[in-house]
């Protein structure tokens, strides 16, 4: 007897053990790969799965096979040109006796690509920066719900009634059941018009007439005013959203002395704002501010890969953001974050003169400002300056200085805080 | 016929009822045509779970590594991209005998898949003497249960990390974990259980029997008073680890068994793809063909089916694009179809080259063909001129004593011979695969363990071979040694493999 049977429900994923063995496995690889995409990617890219490649010798299963040497005979079709006894020259590739086997793609023979889910991707990205588990959780998250109104519904909490709603919904309600009682009085009311025209208003049939005139009155009056029946609450739904809009101005000295390990450092940490703002709000516009003695707004690629020599100015860039928030960013439709990654260098009479800038004007316009100095030596006067804004703005100001990719969380840990209460 | 037969529903969505309507159709031109099958059973899957599938061979139940995830992985990349469907089918040679049906294959597909697997494949399955002796339909399901249980066992008491690293150790070996000659005994699933715990203890108790001289110091003996051990090379790998390493534990022995065990139940498929694609693809092509004389299937079906019939058996000529080697396909659907033809009309060239089959009886032929023969004994036996003439077969010698590769021969009188044998070989997995074998364990030594490869047309081992020898001697436990022997006997030391056994002691 033939049997069919639906699998189609049956447990989805049976490879998904399998899936993670292999990711545990080759975590050291998976993990390089990731910080390479990482270094490839555009800041607003965080949020994606990605392609990975690892070396194929490395995730190799070995097996004995022949090597290369040794008598090969080898039977192919489609003979169109060969005779019995003709000569072939060695295919380069040595001996290369086995056939014109050699692989169509290109691709594949060196590295195993795979594709690693945005869950999984950010997972790693995450491991490197030492985050806390439920921030981990609440950034990897897709959706923000935000509740809108979406019409009215008969049931509800009291705090929600409709008034308007719930009375014209009553009015209805009387004048449809008081309906035939007003239509009966109105030819009560004519009859006993006629009969007090006719001088018989004090009749039997008029006295019977007020009777009913009254009963019907009172019938009318005990309709209730309001039912529960009437009542419409206002309903609101959850739908999936972020509320606003951001923009993040991504600050960073490119003077000498910031090498590649150093705005690979910076690179990370202008991601995890960007990822926690795309958990927070509907558009973000990212603004990337360089600056040395001069600053000026580039795009991303001019951003991470330019370099200049010569000192720094860093209030140049926070003047050219105050520039840039007052003509295109006004603070009461946008919220403004930013960060700013420097080696802690400044041109030594500048440094007051950024504080002050901060402290008067730009800390009052924006949500936070974060600040790494990448570097290991003693703090300089930027530091000490940029102290002291902290010290009077502690909820907006966070600064931190960092060796490696896990000393960024630190920065934000203010700004996470305030996102979980 | 005594009834008129109906059309089966036209249209490409399937339903469960035209897949049964389907299934009774085929399956009566099947039994007309005498096919023997074991029961079976279609399961409908998503392609996802056909990925899942693919993973672990085909395999309805299988045992959790990381190698299935990587073939997982390679197996959607090339999915979602395009660069390859999906089989339209898998099929498991077990009673029943299951196949997988992919959603979203068209009716013509599904039809095409059911006559292919659970006809075609099917009755090989059942027929083939590899299959038959190597192989228990009825009981290799439970066993894979049995065995994923067994290992996630182990996985829970020993650790994952330590079942992983034996289980790589295996699949290095797997190939040649098999025997080729010796017939394994049946699985029995009720006899593995009850005899595993038996087993552990005699097995270790004979191990402890063989270790029992203890290495005497520095003085060794004369080499001909030692005991020669093993008496006889060895050719199963897994086999002889099994019973004899040192080290080994009880549950560790287990899962070396049960990898040895797989191995040895896949071990007929692959030597008999050829045939057995060819057999498949013959009977949906003919089954199918059968149903459309009758007019139970309408024009659109056929077309449908013969693009995807004409591409499977579709083979490139040796310098396309496309060439990836001798098509099984195409080469077993053409050669069963031959025999049918010499059967029929056969030519004069046919009765000289096979005055047994021309003229006979067709299907008994083919059951004969299908029952005795594997690939290479099929190709040396069957491969006729005109089918070498069709495909315009050529072989080439590279001989690296010579400065260029050689023609040897051609699809032309005086070649035929030749080609053919050359073919026949190119089929047999004992030269396809390198010989290796258990040649001596230093028994009162340093127990060290020799291997040998056996050299064939010179050929040497792979760079691949220092990381297999790693895992034999992560599985023996002391050094692991190489030699090669040549065609004329010489043996020449190659390479040896010792483990840090610092590293192992300080582990608790």
């Amino acid at each position: 007897m033939l049997q069919i049977i639906d699998r189609r429900n049956d447990s989805k994923n049976k490879s998904a053990v399998n899936r993670n063995r292999f990711l545990r496995r080759f975590k050291g690889q998976i993990r390089k790969a990731v910080q390479d995409a990482i270094a490839r990617r555009k800041i607003a890219d965080i949020d994606n799965g990605e392609k990975v490649g690892i070396p194929s010798k490395d995730i190799s299963e070995p097996q004995f096979h022949h090597g290369k040497g040794g008598r090969w005979s080898v039977v192919q079709p489609g003979n169109d040109r060969y005779l019995t006894g003709d000569e072939i020259e060695r295919p380069e590739e040595g001996a290369g006796g086995r056939g014109s086997g050699a692989s169509l793609d290109g691709e594949g023979l060196d590295d195993f690509v795979f594709t690693l889910s945005r869950e999984e991707f950010l997972d790693i990205f995450f491991d490197d920066l030492a985050l806390p588990h439920l921030i981990k959780t609440q950034l990897a998250r897709i959706t923000e719900y935000k509740r809108v109104r979406a019409g009215y519904t008969s049931t509800g909490v009291p705090a929600n009634i409709n008034v308007v709603r719930s009375l014209r919904g009553a009015t209805g309600r009387r004048l449809a059941a008081g309906g035939p009682y007003r239509k009966t009085l109105r030819a009560l009311h004519a009859e006993l018009a006629e009969l007090e025209e006719c001088g018989a208003g004090d009749g039997e049939r008029a006295a019977e007439l007020r009777a009913e005139i009254a009963r019907l009155l009172r019938r009318i009056e005990t309709l209730p005013f309001i039912d529960t029946f009437d009542l419409r609450y206002n309903s609101r739904i959850r739908v999936p959203a972020p509320s606003t809009q951001a923009v993040m101005f991504c600050v960073m000295d490119v003077s000498g002395s910031m090498d590649e390990q150093k705005k690979r450092i910076a690179k990370r940490f202008f991601m995890l704002l960007y990822l926690f703002l795309t958990r927070t709000y509907e558009h973000i516009e990212i603004v990337f501010i360089r600056h040395h003695t001069l600053a000026l707004e580039v795009d991303e690629d001019d951003f991470f890969r330019s370099r200049e020599t010569g000192g720094t100015v860093v209030s140049s860039a926070l003047e050219l953001m105050l520039r840039i928030v007052r003509q295109r960013y006004a603070s009461n439709v946008w919220n403004i974050y930013c960060a700013q990654a420097s080696d802690g260098d400044n041109w030594e009479a500048d440094s007051p003169k950024c504080r002050e800038l901060l402290e008067s004007s730009i800390v009052p316009l924006i949500q936070y400002y974060a600040y790494i100095e990448i570097s290991e030596g003693e703090p300089q006067n930027l530091w000490r300056e940029y102290a002291r804004v902290m010290t009077s703005h502690p909820r907006r100001f966070a600064m931190q200085q960092i060796a490696g990719p896990e000393d960024i969380y630190p920065v934000f840990r203010e700004l996470f805080r305030k996102s979980l209460a | 016929m005594s009834e008129m037969p109906q059309p089966l529903p036209t249209g490409s969505e399937w339903s469960f009822e035209s897949l049964e309507l389907y299934d009774r159709e085929i399956g009566r031109v099947a039994r007309e045509f005498g096919l023997d099958v074991y029961r079976h059973q279609l399961e409908v899957i998503t392609a996802e779970q056909m990925m899942d599938a693919y993973a672990s061979i085909g395999m309805p139940v299988y045992y959790h590594h990381w190698s299935f995830g990587k073939h997982f992985l390679s197996t959607e990349k090339g999915y979602k991209r395009g660069q390859m469907g999906l089989a339209y089918e898998i099929v498991i040679n077990s009673d029943p005998c299951i196949v997988y049906l992919m959603e979203e294959n068209t009716m013509p597909m599904q039809a095409l898949v059911i006559a292919h697997a659970a006809y075609g494949h099917n009755s090989f399955f059942k027929g083939n003497y590899l299959f038959r002796t190597w192989t228990s339909a009825e009981a290799i399901v439970d066993y894979l249960v049995f065995a994923r249980n067994v290992i996630a066992e182990c996985e829970e008491r020993y650790g994952e990390e330590e079942v992983e690293q034996l289980l790589d150790a295996c699949h290095a070996l797997m190939s040649v974990g098999v025997d080729r000659y010796k017939r394994p005994p049946k699985l029995s699933l009720n006899k593995e259980k009850e005899r595993r715990k038996e087993r552990e203890s005699y097995l270790q108790s004979q191990v402890n029997d063989l270790w029992r001289t203890l290495p005497q110091g520095q003085e060794r003996e004369a080499p001909q008073n030692e005991r020669r051990f093993p008496e006889e090379p060895e050719e199963n790998l897994l086999y002889f680890i099994e019973k004899n390493a040192p080290l080994l534990e009880p549950w560790q022995r287990e899962i070396v068994r049960i990898v040895r065990k797989i191995g040895q139940y896949f071990y007929p498929q692959r030597q008999t793809q050829l045939m057995n694609e060819g057999w498949a693809c013959f009977w949906h092509y003919t089954m199918l063909y059968h149903l459309y004389d009758r007019h139970q299937l309408v024009d659109g079906f056929m077309l449908e089916f013969l693009q995807h019939h004409t591409n499977v058996v579709f083979q490139a000529p040796f310098n396309s694009r496309r060439f990836g080697g001798i098509n099984p396909y195409a080469l077993g659907f053409a050669m069963w179809r031959d025999i049918q033809r010499i059967c029929q009309e056969p030519t004069d060239e046919d009765r000289e080259w096979f005055p047994n089959l021309a003229g006979g009886d067709w299907r008994e032929a083919m059951d004969f063909a299908m029952r005795n023969f594997k690939d290479e004994s099929f190709v040396a036996q069957y491969l006729s001129p005109r089918l070498m003439r069709e495909f315009r077969l050529f072989n080439i010698l590279d001989d690296p004593r010579e400065p260029t590769l050689r023609v040897r021969a051609i699809h032309d009188e005086q070649g035929y011979r030749t080609l053919r044998q050359c073919l026949a070989e190119q089929y047999n997995l004992g030269s396809r695969e390198p010989d290796i074998q258990v040649w001596n364990v230093d028994l009162r030594g340093e127990r060290s363990l020799t291997l040998r490869h056996f050299k064939y047309q010179g050929r040497d081992l792979s760079e691949s071979r220092d990381a297999v020898l790693k895992h034999v001697a992560t599985l023996w436990g002391f050094p692991v040694r190489l030699e090669e022997q040549d065609e004329d006997g010489e043996v020449r030391y190659l390479t040896e493999v010792r483990i840090d056994r610092r590293k192992e002691n300080q582990r608790p």
